[in-house]
């Protein structure tokens, strides 16, 4: 197993945060990961992006270049990221502030509501944690718990209060996840 | 103890911290600033001082004055910062003294950029400062081995009381991998050191640093002694990492971010029946050249693949000697080679057709 994510956005919409989050919940799950962040002209725009990578066997280079996930999170970063992502690759893009224009990909492409969804938990800033949600759910690449345990290790302590917004961020979007799989939504 | 995930350039300051290191001076620059960021936290927690200068040229110099004192101290930089600091690392190899200094690479020449490069070997390994001198160069490839490095590094500049470099690129610095931080530091003995400047404490002689030596016989016979230490050096302290060496034909060469690209293509050559197989140099200086007489024999070339215009193939040509065949592979300017790239050198050097 060798997994690619790339989660793109703007800078304080999570991304990071989220990408460490997977990047967590993958070494308790006895993966191999890596999380590196954009920290080149790219991030001074005020976009942001990370890639991880979950693999069976030692990672040979941690930067992702042809992503086999991309988690979208604004429009510039659709724009830019879904063409690099593989034949066989999956995208999951917020809905709430991207439109595809109807763009015709060789692979899987799901609307998420991230923004609205997390604006209904009541805190949009976990709206980066529902497309991983519904990434886990519809890929099971780790279990969506894992995820949610590590919660607890990827936020300050100052913040574990923002904990139950969080998983319930994420369940939502594992559940969303689920449907897709089954072919439905 | 479970593993935690943790920024190579965090892990850097961690291993710092592990092997004793109480004293740090420096100035920021990426992509480096997680480092310095760190150990501005932590040191004063644990009784140690971590000190912006105004420069790197500054940094140095506290750097060579705690070192005087007896302190295990260390500076970081990047490349453009390294190269502020040349002249205080040469006086400080020439006042014999230990010290670690960290260089995560990136792309030059000049102001360059802030991607990954590994374009300072030469400026590593080769003195980089004026005068007759060597650094001891580690090069480790991943967050973990970053921590064991930084103890092997204090030690090494110790035991032979001269300053040690450890490079990295922004990839090291920058990503994020599992630590396992158990059996790491803790129960270092600090070595004594006489000649350290901490007061006359009874006896006779003072201690003076210095590395002055205006007699040409006298400095001679100085440089002569550094010699024989490097001699020695080179004879204990050659390490590397060998990857599929035992029965390969082709062998590649790559040290840090790049022989993890170079791992990747040897697991894709050997699954495609190319007998690939990697010397990873861990000191780049002193350069492992007992690797190479190794498996001399037994290869039909060497593909060195590096960060750079090429700059460690000149040391595997000095191994080598035109024994074999040695090519090149080089992304400069902050490019990090693909395994693609790599992989389809590897095929023409090995002489396998490639499709269309």
């Amino acid at each position: 197993m060798l997994e690619e994510v790339l989660i793109a956005g703007f800078g304080g919409q999570g991304i990071m945060s989220t990408g460490q989050l997977l990047a967590y919940a993958g070494m308790q799950e006895q993966k191999h990961v890596a999380w590196i962040p954009s920290y080149g002209p790219e991030m001074r725009g005020g976009t942001a992006n990370c890639g991880i990578t979950l693999s069976d066997t030692p990672i040979s280079s941690p930067l992702v270049t042809e992503p086999t996930c991309l988690l979208a999170m604004n429009q510039p970063s659709f724009e830019k990221y879904a063409p690099m992502v593989v034949p066989g690759g999956i995208i999951f893009y917020n809905s709430s502030l991207i439109n595809t224009g109807g763009i015709s990909v060789p692979y899987p492409i799901f609307a998420i509501p991230a923004n609205a969804i997390a604006e209904e938990l009541g805190n949009v800033r976990v709206a980066c944690n529902v497309l991983l949600g519904a990434y886990l759910g519809y890929s099971k690449v780790i279990p969506v718990d894992a995820a949610v345990r590590a919660l607890e290790k990827v936020l300050p302590p100052h913040r574990h209060k923002l904990i139950p917004v969080n998983q319930k961020a994420l369940e939502k979007g594992a559940a969303l996840g689920r449907e897709y799989r089954k072919g439905g939504a | 103890m479970a593993r935690v995930l943790m920024k190579g350039n965090e892990a850097f300051g961690e291993g710092a911290i592990r092997a004793g290191c109480r004293y740090f001076f420096g100035y920021p620059i990426t992509p480096q600033s997680e480092l310095p960021h760190f150990l501005a936290k932590r040191l004063p927690e644990i009784g140690g001082v971590y000190l912006q200068a105004e420069s790197e040229v500054s940094a140095i110099n506290m750097v060579y004055g705690a070192a005087a004192a007896g302190a295990r101290v260390m500076t970081s930089s990047s490349s453009p910062g390294i190269s502020l600091m040349q002249e205080g690392i040469s006086y400080i190899v020439g006042a014999q003294l230990p010290c670690v200094i960290i260089n995560v690479m990136r792309g030059g020449p000049g102001l360059g950029n802030i991607a990954p490069a590994q374009g300072d070997y030469f400026q590593a390994t080769k003195g980089g400062g004026h005068g007759d001198y060597k650094l001891i160069v580690l090069a480790p490839a991943s967050v973990q081995e970053i921590i064991t490095h930084m103890q092997l590094a204090f030690d090494l500049a110790d035991k032979y009381r001269n300053p040690v470099m450890v490079v990295g690129d922004g990839i090291l610095g920058q990503m994020m991998e599992p630590v396992d931080l158990e059996g790491t530091g803790g129960e270092m003995a600090e070595p004594s050191k006489p000649w350290a400047t901490t007061g006359m404490r009874g006896r006779k002689e003072r201690n003076i640093v210095n590395s002055l030596c205006i007699v040409p016989e006298e400095n001679e016979k100085n440089n002569l002694q550094l010699a024989a230490k490097y001699g020695e050096i080179q004879r204990s302290e050659q390490r590397w990492e060998e990857y599929g060496l035992d029965d390969a034909e082709w062998v590649l060469v790559a040290f840090g971010t790049v022989a993890r690209v170079a791992k990747g293509v040897v697991d894709k050559a050997r699954k495609e029946g190319i007998a690939a197989g990697l010397i990873r140099p861990i000191t780049l200086w002193p350069f492992p050249e007992k690797a190479f007489n190794k498996v001399i024999d037994q290869v039909k070339g060497f593909l060195t693949v590096e960060m750079s215009l090429g700059q460690m193939v000149e040391d595997v040509r000095l191994c080598v000697q035109g024994r074999q065949p040695v090519r090149f592979l080089g992304r400069p300017g902050g490019m990090v080679p693909s395994v693609r790239e790599v992989y389809e050198e590897l095929k023409k050097m090995a002489g396998v057709k490639t499709c269309g």
